[in-house]
């Protein structure tokens, strides 16, 4: 059974928690850019917390179901509704045979997760139903959705109405958000006061910031320490003879504006990167608004495995919380 | 009266390109679907359009200000 797309929104894709594996060919890991609350969103209507389901950004879609399902929302504050009535966000509700979903003004944040029971069954690809778009691979056809797609969902009556996740058990950026930056191997490129000021200085979200990665502006620009290029980088001293990036890492085209690669970004290139946002807080970046002032904070890899150790514990919270309902 | 409100947030623009005349100025008329302005995010520009019949009061957002989502932009009167 399907539910059937009336209106897509800005960009609603079909997402689950990626396709990691295939990095070093150059298809990029995709999946949510919030995955905490994508599991969230499943494990509310009974689903494995890495089912396939809706991102969507800034603007809901409109989706009519043809069968009857349990549906919640997570992630971004865009307020349901269900035939018009207004439902709450990382609660359960139930979606009628003919009922359509909509959705309000987006309140807060920036990425909402609409999980299904049963979950998304388009085609598995690669080990993921995650949308890679620029590769058209994935997801529905290898694309967002578009209007009059019917998009299957599977069976699962496992759950109540009513289950719900309380605001101690979400996570959101701040204003002004902190993302925690590791320094890295390319660290040396800039000069130390290049390197007090990327930390000092605040900086807003571009409104160009995708998918593949999240822009920065504001800051003042860096600059560099006196070096020969070397044979195979360009001669901006943002170059480098072409590395790997990882998920996280942040390059500086020119040393003026820092982007943050996210899930669809690509896997090297010739850029320096001065460091990644450390894996507990990517999914904070994926609810970032356009201008929203954003401080870095450095940290030491200790701090970032005990951050990565508080987001497990976040989602066995999520869990327990879950059991009881 | 009715307002005429930002779909999504990002930066609001009261014209085509730099170099044409805004969509709409005080006092011009708005039929249903009529583009009042773009609002840029993610590389794109989105077309806001009017859902109802009136005339520009005022515009609430000033040409390339950030927006938010459901910010009204444009006061529209009877």
């Amino acid at each position: 059974m399907t539910f059937k797309v009336l209106n897509t929104g800005l960009l609603t894709t079909i997402q689950d928690l990626g396709r990691p594996g295939y990095f070093h060919l150059g298809i990029p890991i995709s999946g949510a850019m919030d995955r905490l609350s994508l599991r969230a969103a499943n494990l509310l209507v009974g689903n494995d917390e890495g089912a396939a389901a809706l991102e969507t950004v800034f603007m809901g879609p409109q989706l009519e179901f043809e069968k009857d399902a349990m549906v919640a929302v997570t992630g971004a504050e865009l307020p349901p509704r269900v035939d018009g009535e207004e439902k709450p966000t990382w609660t359960a509700f139930k979606v009628k045979a003919g009922q359509v979903l909509s959705f309000d003004y987006l309140r807060e944040g920036a990425r909402a997760y609409i999980a299904i029971s049963g979950g998304i069954t388009t085609d598995v690809y690669l080990g993921s139903r995650s949308t890679y778009a620029i590769g058209a691979l994935g997801g529905y056809e290898g694309r967002a959705l578009a209007v009059g797609d019917m998009v299957p969902f599977g069976d699962n009556g496992k759950v109540k109405e009513g289950r719900s996740l309380e605001a101690s058990l979400r996570r959101m950026p701040g204003n002004p958000a902190e993302l925690r930056v590791l320094p890295g191997l390319y660290w040396r490129l800039i000069t130390e006061e290049a390197g007090r000021n990327f930390f000092d200085d605040e900086w807003k979200v571009a409104p160009e910031a995708d998918r593949m990665g999240v822009r920065f502006r504001g800051g003042r620009p860096m600059t560099f320490q006196e070096r020969e290029q070397p044979f195979g980088a360009g001669s901006d001293p943002s170059n480098i003879v072409d590395g790997c990036y990882s998920y996280g890492s942040i390059q500086v085209p020119g040393g003026t504006e820092p982007i943050v690669l996210h899930r669809d970004a690509v896997s090297g290139g010739g850029y320096f990167t001065l460091g990644a946002v450390i894996s507990a807080d990517m999914d904070l970046i994926g609810q970032l608004q356009p201008h929203t002032p954003t401080r870095f904070v450095k940290v030491d890899m200790e701090q970032a495995l005990a951050a990565r150790k508080e987001r497990k514990a976040q989602l066995a919270r999520i869990e327990e919380a879950l059991k009881h309902q | 009266m009715a307002d005429i409100r930002s779909p999504i947030p990002g930066t609001f623009y009261r014209r085509p390109s730099p170099e044409d005349a805004p969509y709409k100025s005080e006092g011009d008329a708005v039929a249903v679907g009529d583009v009042v302005g773009l609002v840029e995010v993610m590389k794109s520009f989105i077309e806001v359009k009017s859902e109802v019949v009136g005339k520009v009061k005022a515009f609430k957002v000033e040409n390339e200000e950030p927006v938010s989502a459901g910010a009204v932009l444009v006061e529209l009167e009877d």
